[in-house]
């Protein structure tokens, strides 16, 4: 069958699609988005969180029919969306399963059209230009730069998902106590830090973000 | 496999018609597992998520009447007041991306002994409203639904539209115990709600029978307990003997097996556990003299 | 070339200690906590993991494997399978190449299962197909019949007298020295005499242990991507812990020179141990070179339960005694370690678990033996701890029941007998570096106790602080406190005996007038932070800033793996001393084109430092770029440990072990006593860490380590059924992880003790957290239970005798 929706603000289609796979398989190999993650596909390691009509939701659990037409945003779009929140005020949805949000947020994130990552780009991936101790010139979203900043990322597999529902946490509640933090984020399973650096980084997120405001 | 979306209630109940095998999946939190780990491969799938008045709820004057896929999450944050036992319960569902997408249709459609909204249902009392093309919708008591292990009371020709939830008149509790703090299939798990107007208890049990069930001999033996004892009216303290026999009854009501989650003889010995601690909990809070005790979900 | 650049310009947040080194004066040097160079790529999604591989036109691989424990397999029919539209290759073990046999220290263990399958979940069949579904489809079409033979489960099945062989004609290095062909290895330590000093004891203390199989859990799937060669060898991008190990395990099975199976590294998600035996690669190679066409395989969850070794389930029997005055008599110990079907590593772990079983205590006397079996259960092997683990869990029980048993504080009694620098091992190698057991211990003892009854506030009750959490079973009921000490011995680095290097390749020149030095070993980083300090020692060596990492591969010499807590000291030895070598050519070629303009450079003590040669009295010579101009110096040199022995095979002598890494841990746990439900509350450690290369790393570590062992504790075990050797909870369903919710806060208090032995004085940390912390915890649930609790983890049926 074929698919179309709206991925960080850019329409995709996809071809020939089995009617048996995932948004997350759907996103990873034939749209060029690995970047949410299939470490257990059943629904209970949260590491292919993305936000699917603004709602944090296990990719790994969406039918890709099921996502015909609604918009969905990753760890590859997070930068974008948290800067047009920020710009635009808030775009959450709320945990409505209702209309998509549009346009307004996330958006411009090209993608490599109908593949996976090709051999070449992960041959010759750098962090040229984007410096991992100021995150100068990078663009990250605060959260993304927290997790650097504090150690939460080690093997980095459960980063994506991780990423996606602390910033979701984040736009709901902006002083979140410890507790919040970590009922917010059970559903993300790490093995490398003990999570206490994955608190840090959000706590870290959450004050940088009060500065701001 | 072929993927049918249809656009409307009408439309889905046409496409189960015409092809009984096909699997609805709405939130997707039970039947991608399945697929995803090459447990299933049914001939159509059939995507609910569509149909709007599915995300639905309308709050009656005696009734919830709530659409089979309004994510559990909607349910602890939004109908708390009206349906406090299947709050909490929705909070013990897995994780918040899950209570994001599952809803209790899809909970009663796997109907799943570990269901974490059955015994919040069974305990609250409801019906759930089933429909056909053929034969259109029919109510069918909670108490009627469960008919084995993961298997239910519906046609092959019928969908899940919405459950008819009583609104609680009275304090609710549940229960859940699983060896995690979170994101965890019920080892076995206990509801438990007073309805002060008919003045009687009822209760759900979860994962320790092949369906879920009601405790039926220790709700009778409470009802009669508390109306003996004017508990109804003058709001004392359930006595420890009367506590303590209604939860070797629930305790006795189970019929659990040893699997991988837990021994038969654990369960037996959690739902007993529960059950007073759930009771203690609704009474004291029919009391009125407790408003520290109740769990924040 | 691919390459990570990793370049430091701030000051890191979390204010490391600032020991002076030789290039201090160089920012983001050894010491300070510099930030990962992948760390960018890592939350954004771009950083690309093994599972991400992705090529034009490639196939999908898929394993058959067997539904069985134990069986001859008598029939296998492709027929079928070879029908679906969309299949390019069926394959058997008739269609291999070359070897049908690898395996890390002995070649035991079948690419595809030929004459039978030895556990539930080998790989007997492959296909290539051109979606995942329909490789699927057609696995499913493969007909094989199993003729099923006698289980061999347990200690007692295995040494039976009619006992069926799981491997029948043994011809591994071990073979000739075990009593009975279904034990791999044992090893036996003899040092004093146990028996005779049982006498001088006042107090014997019996007991008993059993330790669950625990799953190292990654979370990304063993994964990779096998794209054929116009040479008719093999790229190979994988996941792994030691690309050379596999290379030389690989290129046998797939019958080319090692030369043409050329490896990458690809991103790693986790390994633990995992990922130190092959998985995927030889499989997925296999199908490229007879497809013609790249090979991409991703396990599922489901799969990656069969697709790798597991920690060694353990029985252990301890008896120690004690005078009455609080001093060890002897121990005798028994440890039985279930290797299951394949050797693995299963002799090295049995190594450790005896070497290792004392703990890190002055006993004289002992009696040991730790044996390894082969069996129908799943193989095991290399996981974080590695045999030290198992018998932690063990002789910390011992001590505090011996402390019980005396009347003594459990932690007095341990620094009463706590080992220190110039013990002797039980091997009889003495322990010459320090060795701070009782201040570790004194130091999480010495911690404020975190506040009780936190789950109540004004507002209520949070269930989130509770036994149970979210899941609402308590709201203050039948919660008791309780508090438990553990502490451990790890050895660090290859042991007995083994050849153990690393190779570092260091090239330093001048671009755009900047002087960058590149760094390129074959070291895996698998998410320690290998890459984050390889470029600190080359930046406190070399005096630059700017550092490339370049990928791991296998056109440079071997690193060993990232395992046994040894790439810091190992690989980030190499490094340093490769980069003196470079140090002193660079030095040379100053000397030859200036040092007839100063006479500093004729004196000894000449310091590379901000991209310049400055005088130890810090007068600047000349910078890099005016030394070095066009040229490069590159240096590639093997750099090696201190030569270790192997154990007596009879008495367990020998100074079988390169350095010894220490951890002590406090638990605080609250247990609902009617629910068996448990909360930790706190899980402090103290750890000896030699030096912080990167305190931030090193912190981040001693958390993960600590949370892989409360796992093991209270949730984490792989359960197979006694009756058919299946494993019965292959899913993270069934399988728990502690959460968020699960895991306390782990207050990090670590010690820099320096090992004169070791590059910077490390000390090797990822593994000794990993051992305290689950007695640690099993402690405090017995002081707050009053149970004995002999095995791990324990159950709520075992708390509520249910």
């Amino acid at each position: 069958m074929r698919v179309h929706f709206t991925v960080n603000g850019r329409p995709q289609e996809a071809d020939d699609v089995w009617e048996g796979e995932s948004l997350l398989y759907v996103l990873r190999e034939r749209m060029g988005l690995p970047g949410s993650k299939n470490a257990c596909e059943q629904g209970e390691c949260g590491s292919c969180t993305v936000r699917l009509d603004g709602v944090p939701v296990c990719a790994c659990l969406v039918a890709a029919g099921q996502a015909e037409g609604r918009d969905v945003v990753t760890v590859e779009g997070l930068a974008d969306f948290a800067k047009q929140r920020a710009e635009h005020g808030s775009c959450a949805t709320g945990a409505s399963g209702g209309s998509g949000v549009s346009g307004a947020c996330g958006s411009g994130q090209g993608t490599s059209g109908t593949s996976g990552t090709s051999l070449q780009d992960a041959q010759h991936w750098r962090a040229e230009g984007t410096d991992s101790q100021t995150g100068e010139g990078t663009g990250l979203a605060p959260i993304q730069q927290a997790f650097i900043d504090a150690g939460a990322v080690q093997c980095g597999f459960c980063t994506p998902g991780l990423l996606v529902a602390a910033d979701e946490l984040l736009e709901r509640n902006d002083s979140p106590s410890d507790a919040d933090i970590r009922e917010a984020l059970s559903g993300n399973l790490c093995r490398c830090t003990g999570y206490e650096t994955i608190l840090d980084a959000v706590r870290l997120a959450a004050a940088r973000q009060g500065e701001v405001v | 496999m072929d993927f049918l979306r249809p656009a409307t209630w009408e439309e889905a109940l046409a496409v189960k018609a015409e092809h009984p095998t096909a699997v609805p999946i709405a939130g997707g939190t039970d039947v991608m597992v399945e697929i995803n780990f090459d447990h299933r491969r049914p001939e159509y799938l059939v995507d609910l998520n569509r149909i709007s008045e599915l995300q639905d709820w309308h709050v009656g004057e005696k009734t919830v009447q709530l659409g089979a896929s309004v994510p559990y999450s909607r349910i602890m944050e939004e109908l708390r007041a009206e349906l406090p036992g299947l709050a909490l319960a929705s909070h013990t569902v897995a994780s918040p991306q899950i209570r994001n997408r599952g809803g209790v249709g899809g909970n009663l459609g796997t109907a799943s002994p570990a269901g974490d909204a059955h015994p919040a249902l069974l305990a609250a009392d409801c019906e759930v409203e089933v429909e056909s093309q053929a034969r259109g919708s029919r109510l069918i008591p909670i108490d009627a639904f469960f008919t084995g292990v993961k298997r239910n009371a519906l046609e092959a020709d019928e969908l899940i539209k919405s459950v008819h939830i009583k609104k609680a008149e009275g304090p609710q509790q549940f229960s859940k115990v699983g060896t995690r703090n979170a994101m965890v299939i019920a080892v076995c798990a206990f509801g438990i709600a007073l309805h002060p107007e008919t003045r009687t208890v009822r209760t759900g049990i979860g994962s320790a029978a092949p369906t879920p069930i009601r405790a039926k001999a220790a709700e009778e033996f409470l009802n009669a307990a508390l109306e003996e004892g004017g508990f109804w009216d003058n709001g004392k303290i359930i006595t420890p003997s009367i506590a303590k026999r209604f939860a070797e009854l629930c305790s006795g009501a189970a019929n659990p097996i040893d699997d991988v989650r837990g021994t038969a003889s654990y369960r037996r010995h959690a739902v007993g556990v529960m059950a007073r601690r759930t009771l203690g909990w609704t009474w004291e809070s029919y009391r009125g003299k407790s408003r520290g005790t109740e769990g924040v979900a | 070339m691919a390459r990570i650049m990793a370049r430091t310009t701030a000051q890191s947040p979390a204010g490391a200690p600032t020991d002076v080194t030789q290039g201090s004066r160089t920012k983001g040097g050894v010491g300070e906590s510099t930030l990962r160079p992948d760390g960018t790529l890592k939350v954004t999604g771009e950083f690309a993991y093994s599972s991400d591989m992705w090529h034009e036109d490639m196939l999908w691989g898929q394993i058959l494997r067997s539904t069985v424990a134990h069986a001859e397999i008598v029939s296998i029919d492709t027929a079928e399978a070879l029908t679906v539209p969309g299949v390019h290759a069926v394959l058997t073990h008739e269609d291999l190449p070359a070897a049908r046999n690898y395996g890390m220290e002995f070649q035991d263990t079948p690419v595809l299962a030929y004459g039978k399958v030895r556990h539930h979940g080998e790989p007997v069949a492959l296909v290539a197909a051109d979606h995942p579904e329909t490789a699927r489809r057609a696995a499913a079409k493969i007909k094989v019949e199993y003729r099923e033979l006698p289980l061999i489960t347990d200690e007692a099945s295995a040494t039976a007298p009619d006992a069926v062989l799981v491997h029948e004609h043994r011809a591994d290095h071990h073979a000739a020295h075990v009593p009975h062909p279904n034990i791999v290895h044992r090893q036996p330590i003899i040092r004093g005499n146990a028996t005779e000093a049982a006498q001088r004891a006042d107090v014997i203390v019996k007991g008993e242990y059993t330790f669950g199989m625990q799953d190292q859990a990654f979370l990304g799937p063993e994964s990779g991507l096998a794209v054929p060669a116009e040479d008719g060898g093999v790229d190979l991008y994988v996941a792994t812990q030691w690309l050379h190990s596999d290379l030389q395990q690989i290129a046998p099975c797939l019958g080319l020179p090692e030369e043409k199976v050329r490896m990458t590294m690809a991103g790693v998600g986790g390994a633990f141990g995992g990922r130190e035996d092959i998985s995927m690669q030889i499989l997925a190679s296999v199908l490229a070179l007879r497809t013609g066409k790249p090979v991409k395989m991703v396990y599922n969850r489901y799969e990656s339960f069969f697709g790798h070794v597991h920690r060694h389930p353990a029985k252990l029997s301890y008896e120690h005694g004690a005078t009455r005055d609080g001093k060890l008599t002897h121990m005798k110990c028994k440890i039985v370690l279930d290797g299951g079907a394949y050797m693995s590593s299963t002799p090295s772990v049995v190594g450790n678990a005896s070497s290792l079983s004392v703990g890190p205590y002055v006993v004289d006397d002992v009696e040991i033996e730790a044996i390894g079996l082969y069996s129908n259960n799943p193989p095991c092997g290399a996981m974080r701890g590695f045999g030290a683990v198992q018998a932690c869990f063990a002789y910390e029980a011992q001590m505090d029941k011996l402390a019980a048993e005396l009347d003594m504080d459990p932690v007095e009694f341990r620094q009463k007998n706590a080992m220190e620098q110039g013990t002797l091992m039980p091997t009889g190698q003495r322990v010459d570096s320090p060795a701070p057991v009782a201040e570790l211990l004194r130091r999480v003892k010495a911690r404020p106790l975190p506040p009780e009854r936190e789950w109540e506030s004004s507002e209520g009750v949070d269930v989130r602080a509770l036994p149970g959490g979210l899941s609402n079973t308590t709201h203050g009921e039948g919660v008791v406190r309780g508090i438990g000490y553990a502490v451990g011995i790890k050895n660090v680095g290859f042991s007995e005996g083994f050849d153990d290097y690393s190779t570092a390749r260091i090239r330093m020149e001048v671009i755009n007038g900047e002087p960058v030095a590149t760094v390129h070993t074959a070291a895996a980083e698998v998410g320690q932070g290998g890459v984050t300090i390889h470029a600190q020692i080359a930046r406190t060596e070399l005096g630059v800033q700017q550092v490339t990492i370049a990928p791991a591969d296998t056109q440079v010499g071997s690193a060993g793996s990232t395992s046994a807590g040894r790439q810091t000291y190992m690989t980030g030895g190499a490094i340093k001393n490769s980069c003196g070598i470079v140090r002193e050519k660079v030095l040379e070629i100053g000397r030859r084109k200036f040092g007839s303009y100063h006479p500093a450079w004729a004196s000894a003590e000449l310091l590379l430092e901000g991209g310049k040669i400055v005088t130890d009295g810090g007068e600047v010579l000349a910078t890099l770029a005016e030394v070095l101009e066009n040229e490069a110096v590159e240096v590639e040199q093997e750099w090696r440990h201190r030569p270790t022995q192997p154990f007596d095979l009879v008495t367990g002598q020998g100074d079988g072990h390169v350095q010894y890494s220490f951890a002590a841990h406090r638990a605080v746990v609250e247990v609902d006593t009617e629910l068996g439900l448990v909360k930790v509350i706190e899980l402090a450690c103290a750890q000896d860490v030699g030096k912080a290369v990167n305190p931030l790393s090193v912190i981040g570590q001693i958390q993960g380590g600590t949370t892989q062992g409360l796992g093991v504790a209270v949730m984490e075990e792989i359960i197979v059924d006694p009756k058919t050797a299946k494993v019965k909870n292959p899913s993270f369903t069934d399988y728990l992880l502690p959460t968020i919710l699960d895991t306390p806060t782990i207050p990090v208090d670590y010690l820099e003790l320096a090992d004169p032995n070791a590059p910077y004085g490390v000390r090797g940390i990822g593994e000794a957290p990993t051992l305290s912390s689950t007695p640690a915890v099993l402690a405090a649930i017995r002081n707050a239970t009053g149970l004995e609790l002999n095995r791990t983890p324990v159950r709520p049926e075992h708390l509520t005798g249910t």
